[in-house]
């Protein structure tokens, strides 16, 4: 018998049953459609935390004090910061930012909330890539002059006054001292680090002046992170390896004994993508567990299947059928089944992806599951794999019946 | 070579749990091209047994077994189903059609797993169906016949192949006397005509009569040669 012979036959059967052929493929179509939707959440999931990590600015390098490798901590400092603008010593950085961060109380009216609290200079907002809906950024003059004026996250803003529009030239106590709103910040809505909207930023000499206090903060220059940003795609990691030696310099370390950590926004992007893929797999794992249930259903019913024509098969052999005649035949059939399953349950799942992706639209949440090609081909080749598996034991056990006693079996 | 069947001594033996039971215990017997024979014998004769064996459906225990000048008894399942596909046109009591397809479909049945191609199916079938007079019904599917022509279907089917000898199990014994009437006439007549061995086995002494020549058995063993 021919390939062509035996899909005709196994498509002849499939709707000679049509109610039962629905219900056993309703199994894969669940299996697989769970599979295509998880791993479209999955791979949302990815994008959204890659955006949000390309969001938080560009070609972006961030040092931190301190190093898992060592004991010995060492802060940073604003000097350490203008260490790492020397363009002769430095000549892949582009722009410095040191910044505090602190948590902070803040007040308008009867209403308060409490946020994070950034102390930043003027190239934070390059660095970072921050935007304003309205107003201003902080100024060269606004930290010279310590001056008390924040810039306001829009959920802040929506807290305190109602409206995150329009505020600009109020005044807001911060743990109690007044503040001049001078701008809001753009909306970026909820990234992966938690919220940036719900954040205020001052100038980093009026955090440490006047925010942090004498019992915080010893160190006078102290700062908590420098956000530097690299002159280029392509020089980040000599930018890195020059805020490796800018800082050994100044610390007085070994090479090899860094007392600080430098994260790129590479880093973080592999990192993000390890966590999403683990993520990923552990829901196509679950997803995965349904499709062998359907593929269990698929095994059930060809056994069924081949009791009840038994003497079919037996008839078939006497006509002069093989062995490999009737095991093709069968493990068409049952291929078939849930291969056709697989299709319907990768619009199925394709469907659902959608809805995911609008009710997380209607939600504000910045989150697309992606349905992507590879998914498709590995729901479409591992559904009818499940077919033919599935189907080698009944297939098998058609095949070795008997041609005498499968005929007298009615 | 004269003979389509030559068997000698052949024995069956069934193993039933402990116990052993001889269903042929040894029966050597020819059958001319184109010869019709009966073989009947009570129900427990073994009468069966020596049909699947004749048939290829089953391999004697031991003996030998001549089909058409090939030897069969010793094949393996595969050689044998192809000697089933070549050589053996079957009848049964119970037509055996595919009840979902059409008569041309059940006809063609034979042929798909002898490896011809769609335009030569199609066409052996429809001569086929021409040969039983069914040539008008070659879409109906066989709950839209009646029994005899469900009968001559499966003969359409049995001798689509232009196989060495027909093995026909009780073909009338699912019909009424006139219909089972017609139904031998229509056997004789195709081996008349293609000079097709048939073996009938029966327990109907009228349609005995009508063969050329009876074997009978009695437990596993040739009774008389008439």
């Amino acid at each position: 018998m021919t390939v062509a012979q035996s899909f005709l036959e196994a498509l002849e059967s499939i709707s000679g049953n049509k109610l039962r052929s629905s219900l056993t493929v309703l199994g894969i179509v669940i299996g697989v459609a769970a599979v295509i939707a998880m791993l479209a959440v999955g791979r949302g999931a990815q994008e959204s935390i890659t955006g949000s990590i390309n969001s938080i600015g560009t070609n972006l390098l961030v040092v931190f004090p301190g190093n898992k490798d060592q004991d010995i901590f060492r802060p940073l400092t604003v000097r350490d910061a203008d260490a790492l603008r020397d363009q002769l010593t430095a000549p892949s950085i582009e722009a410095v930012a040191p910044t505090l961060e602190i948590g902070g109380n803040v007040a308008f009216g009867g209403q308060q909330t409490s946020s994070q609290l950034f102390g930043v200079t003027p190239e934070y907002f390059q660095v970072r890539n921050v935007n304003l809906a309205e107003g201003e950024f902080i100024s060269e003059e606004h930290v010279l002059g310590r001056a008390s004026v924040v810039l306001l996250g829009p959920e802040v803003a929506q807290e305190l006054f109602g409206h995150a529009d329009g505020i600009t030239g109020e005044t807001v106590r911060i743990e109690g001292k007044p503040f001049r709103v001078i701008g809001v910040l753009e909306s970026k809505g909820g990234g992966a680090f938690g919220s940036e909207d719900n954040q205020m930023i001052v100038p980093l000499t009026t955090a440490k002046a006047r925010l942090m206090g004498p019992k915080s903060g010893q160190t006078g220059e102290r700062v908590d992170a420098i956000y530097v940003q690299a002159a280029g795609g392509d020089v980040v990691s000599q930018a890195m390896e020059e805020i490796g030696q800018v800082l050994r310099a100044r610390h007085r370390t070994a090479d090899g004994a860094d007392d600080f950590t430098i994260f790129t926004q590479q880093d973080l992007l592999a990192e993000a993508e390890s966590i999403t893929n683990v993520l990923t797999i552990f829901l196509g794992g679950i997803a995965g567990i349904s499709l062998l249930v359907g593929g269990i259903g698929i095994m059930n019913i060809m056994l069924v299947s081949v009791t009840e024509r038994t003497h079919e098969i037996g008839l078939r052999k006497a006509l002069g059928a093989r062995k490999g005649d009737i095991l093709t035949q069968f493990l068409t059939e049952s291929s078939l089944l849930s291969l056709i399953g697989g299709m319907i349950g990768i619009l199925l799942g394709w469907l659902i992806s959608f809805i995911v992706g609008q009710i997380a639209a209607a939600n504000d949440a910045p989150f697309i599951p992606v349905v992507g090609f590879d998914a498709i081909l590995l729901a479409t080749i591992f559904s009818a794999a499940i077919g033919l598996f599935f189907g080698i034991y009944p297939a098998n056990r058609a095949a070795r019946l008997e041609p005498v006693e499968a005929l007298r079996y009615e | 070579m004269m003979n389509a069947i030559e068997t000698h001594d052949i024995r069956k033996v069934y193993q039933m749990g402990e116990v052993e039971v001889e269903a042929l215990g040894g029966v050597s017997f020819n059958i001319r091209r184109g010869e019709v024979i009966a073989i009947m014998g009570p129900s427990g004769s073994g009468k069966s047994t020596l049909m699947n064996t004749l048939g290829c459906l089953d391999r004697p225990t031991s003996g030998e077994y001549i089909l058409d000048g090939e030897p069969v008894a010793s094949l393996s399942d595969d050689q044998l189903a192809d000697i089933r596909n070549r050589k053996v046109g079957f009848v049964f009591q119970s037509f055996n059609l595919l009840s979902r397809q059409t008569a041309i479909t059940n006809v063609e049945l034979p042929l798909r797993y002898s490896g011809n191609s769609n335009g030569q199916r199609r066409a052996r079938a429809i001569e086929a169906l021409k040969a039983v007079g069914l040539e008008d019904r070659m879409t109906h599917r066989p709950t839209e016949l009646s029994g005899g022509q469900q009968q001559r279907v499966a003969i359409a089917g049995a001798i689509v192949n232009s196989p060495a000898i027909i093995m026909a199990d009780e073909p009338t014994g699912n019909l009424d006397s006139k219909v089972g009437k017609e139904i031998m006439s229509l056997l004789l007549t195709l081996n008349q005509e293609r000079g097709t061995t048939l073996i009938i086995v029966t327990h109907d002494p009228i349609v005995a009569e009508q063969t050329q020549r009876t074997i009978r058995l009695r437990d596993g063993l040739l009774e008389k040669q008439s």
